[in-house]
């Protein structure tokens, strides 16, 4: 391969990852807006969505359904896994945010943590300390476009995360309930005197979020042939990476963050020792912090959150 | 009102139930109710119990307002009995333990100091100054590491090796809290974070230094000196703590060090200092808090005691390995500085060995540690965030309010 065919490889596989990366990336954006909490067990949710998909691709596999329903047994494994996801998301706010919303942040935090390891060991308990197969759909076809081999499953992984994207984008702009979150991130006392209701419109949160994430989760486990139970930790730390470069509560700026913590990444496993590349996003992550807090398209309100 | 606070309880025990079930419920693709079954019913238990307890102690208040809660009373009565029988009595039984104890006991006992001495050093940095710092165990990691190398590598001893381990933990502490001195809450916590995995991950990648995930082996135990002078000259015979109970007794010492010095800074103009940090960083620093460096100090006086305890650690195993130094060690040591009640030396001395000794009565349970102690940290911040014996003055600061309402009232009354 040539260089220009290894740069674009390399850019494909930074655009499949950032994606997947801003998925999640826009689950923390959503939450840390509207509570200002970092949501410790997005990771585990993820991880969680992963799960679900490889026990629903597994047993449609079985009946057959991969070959004969090709494109509906993709649409119910991402349902279901969006849909039980959602749920485990409103479950863990009801259980362990809800009661916190007025009490100091420390507990908050310590709270979520809390619900973040006990979600991590208990899919380990239920799903076993082992990597689980997942079955691989979307088999080896692939386009070559100069020389860079992108596969189907890429190419539908990027479609799909764009979707989701887009379909937020008009979600949070276009509709009534996206006004609310909205105008709840902004100022909550305020929207509770107009009328909007805080705790619906924290759970209509707490169900997108996740689902998104739980998406994402299906997407890595498709792409990387297996999931595991504390593979959501080091996902976590690099979607809030991205959140954070982009500019915490900036729905675009997840997904600009996203991918260039993903390009950050790829590029440096491609040039670099592979084993430095996650010191790599930590430093980016920490740099970030410290000399742009508000993030690349972060308002610059969000400097008072530091 | 009642049955509105019903059907919260109601609506809370459903979502719990959501969490639970599935997650304990399911193994591989069989279900087995039981298990999910029972650990619902427990917290289920607990969360009707303190229902209970508050619908009783709100029918009472209205009668005596000033009840105070079982554990104040029983700290009141602990008070009572001169201090010199209970402190005297406690360090007589740990001394006395590894006479009546067996080495897995012992072993165990030793494990429960390493982390009270870890939770210690966290609660300069927690409960003290209010930083939430996640990769404390980067600290641990230092000072294992740096006796470590110095004892492999130059052959120095343990005590000479300590001091060098303290400035070197002092000096991370410094460079993981410089940069977050701007940062408050979450943002420090994700920080920290990442400065925790990042040490792990050097320690695991830098091969020719630290011997990868292969770790480290062959350390010297910690020594005592005797002087000899049988042989015409003075010389020093060595006597090198090898035997377990040799080792608890160094750890216990380390750890009743800890305690006294834990134990007056938090009395001092510095824990004065942190605990204004952790109440208002504005105010403290119009009051002439000089915030930066007192934060900076939070940071590496924690890490000082953190590195102590790692090369005790270092030096006890005579072995060790990045993996020992993963983030869910940062979350037990956080766990035991919550359950123990954020800012509480007692409270920190009884959760550790709640933490550490209780899962190794139950052996068989053992996978289910990690899970409990996550339930335990969202449990007792829901519940009771001030911890099981808490700080007096984190009691009046998180009660104090309720109670000077009530008191206004009465005095408004009369």
């Amino acid at each position: 391969m040539d260089m220009t065919a290894i740069l674009l490889q390399q850019m494909v596989n930074a655009i499949f990852l950032g994606s997947i990366y801003a998925l999640i990336a826009l689950g923390y954006t959503m939450v840390y807006g509207i509570i200002e909490l970092i949501n410790f067990a997005h990771g585990e949710l993820f991880t969680a969505g992963a799960f679900i998909g490889v026990i629903v691709l597994t047993a449609l596999q079985q009946i057959g359904w991969v070959e004969s329903h090709f494109v509906l047994t993709l649409f119910i494994t991402f349902g279901l896994a969006m849909a039980y996801v959602a749920v485990l998301g409103v479950a863990v706010e009801h259980v362990a945010y809800k009661p916190l919303r007025n009490s100091s942040r420390l507990s908050a935090l310590l709270s979520a943590l809390g619900m973040s390891i006990f979600l991590s060991n208990g899919m380990m308990l239920s799903q076993g300390v082992s990597d689980r197969p997942y079955p691989q759909v979307f088999g080896l076809d692939a386009i070559e476009i100069f020389g860079a081999r992108i596969t189907n499953g890429q190419i539908f992984i990027v479609l799909l995360a764009i979707a989701l994207m887009v379909g937020l984008q008009l979600f949070v702009h276009r509709t009534r309930l996206g006004k609310a979150m909205r105008a709840t991130a902004q100022n909550r006392t305020m929207a509770r005197m107009l009328g909007i209701n805080i705790d619906q419109t924290i759970r209509i949160t707490f169900m997108i979020g996740p689902a998104l994430g739980a998406a994402a989760g299906v997407m890595v486990g498709l792409h990387y042939g297996a999931v595991r139970f504390d593979m959501g930790f080091i996902f976590m730390i690099k979607a809030f990476a991205a959140a954070i470069l982009g500019g915490i509560g900036s729905i675009p700026g997840a997904m600009l963050g996203g991918l260039i913590i993903g390009t950050i990444e790829v590029g440096w496993a491609a040039f670099l020792p592979s084993a430095w590349k996650d010191v790599t996003t930590f430093t980016v992550l920490i740099m970030v912090l410290y000399f742009k807090p508000s993030g690349l398209l972060g308002e610059s309100s969000s400097e008072a959150r530091v | 009102m009642v049955r509105q606070e019903l059907r919260k309880l109601a609506t809370y025990l459903f979502f719990l139930a959501i969490l639970i079930i599935p997650m304990l419920g399911f193994r591989s693709t069989s279900f087995e109710s039981q298990r999910a079954f029972k650990t619902l019913a427990v917290f289920s238990a607990i969360l009707v119990l303190n229902f209970v307890v508050k619908a009783f102690r709100r029918g009472r208040n209205t009668v005596r307002a000033k009840e105070k809660s079982w554990v104040e009373r029983a700290g009141e009565r602990i008070n009572q009995v001169p201090r010199i029988y209970t402190i005297g009595g406690l360090i007589l039984l740990a001394l006395t333990f590894p006479l009546i104890a067996n080495n897995y006991m012992i072993d165990v006992g030793i494990t429960c100091l390493i982390y009270i001495s870890l939770g210690l050093g966290l609660n300069i940095v927690v409960g003290l100054c209010g930083l939430l710092d996640l990769g404390y165990i980067a600290f641990y990691a230092v000072g294992a590491y740096t006796y470590s190398l110095l004892n492999l590598s130059l052959g120095l001893s343990f005590w000479a090796a300590l001091p060098i381990g303290i400035i070197l933990g002092m000096i991370c502490g410094c460079i993981i809290g410089y940069p977050t001195l701007k940062m408050r809450g979450d943002y420090l916590a994700i920080v920290t974070l990442g400065f925790g995995e990042i040490v792990r991950l050097v320690l695991n990648n830098w091969d020719s230094l630290t011997a990868g995930p292969n770790g480290l082996f062959g350390m010297k135990r910690p020594a005592l000196y005797f002087p000899d002078f049988t042989e015409g000259g003075l010389t020093w015979t060595t006597y090198y703590l090898k035997s377990l109970p040799a080792l608890y007794y160094l750890i216990l010492i380390i750890v009743i060090f800890t305690i006294i010095g834990v134990r007056r800074l938090d009395n001092s103009r510095i824990g004065r200092a942190w605990i204004a940090i952790r109440e208002d960083e504005t105010a403290a620093e119009l009051s002439g808090v000089p915030t930066i460096w007192i934060k900076l100090l939070a940071y590496a006086l924690g890490a000082a005691f953190a590195s102590v305890a790692g090369a005790f650690f270092a030096a006890k195993l005579s072995y060790t390995n990045p993996n020992f130094f993963l983030f869910m060690e940062s979350c037990i040591v956080l766990c035991i500085v919550v359950l123990g009640g954020v800012g509480s030396i007692p409270g920190i001395i009884v959760a550790g060995f709640i933490l550490i000794a209780v899962p190794e009565v139950f052996r068989g349970l053992e996978n289910y540690r990690m899970l409990a102690f996550g339930a335990i940290m969202t449990t007792m911040m829901v519940l009771k965030p001030e911890g099981l014996i808490p700080a007096s003055r984190r009691r009046r600061e998180i009660h104090g309010s309720d109670r000077h309402k009530q008191e206004a009232f009465d005095t408004s009354e009369h």
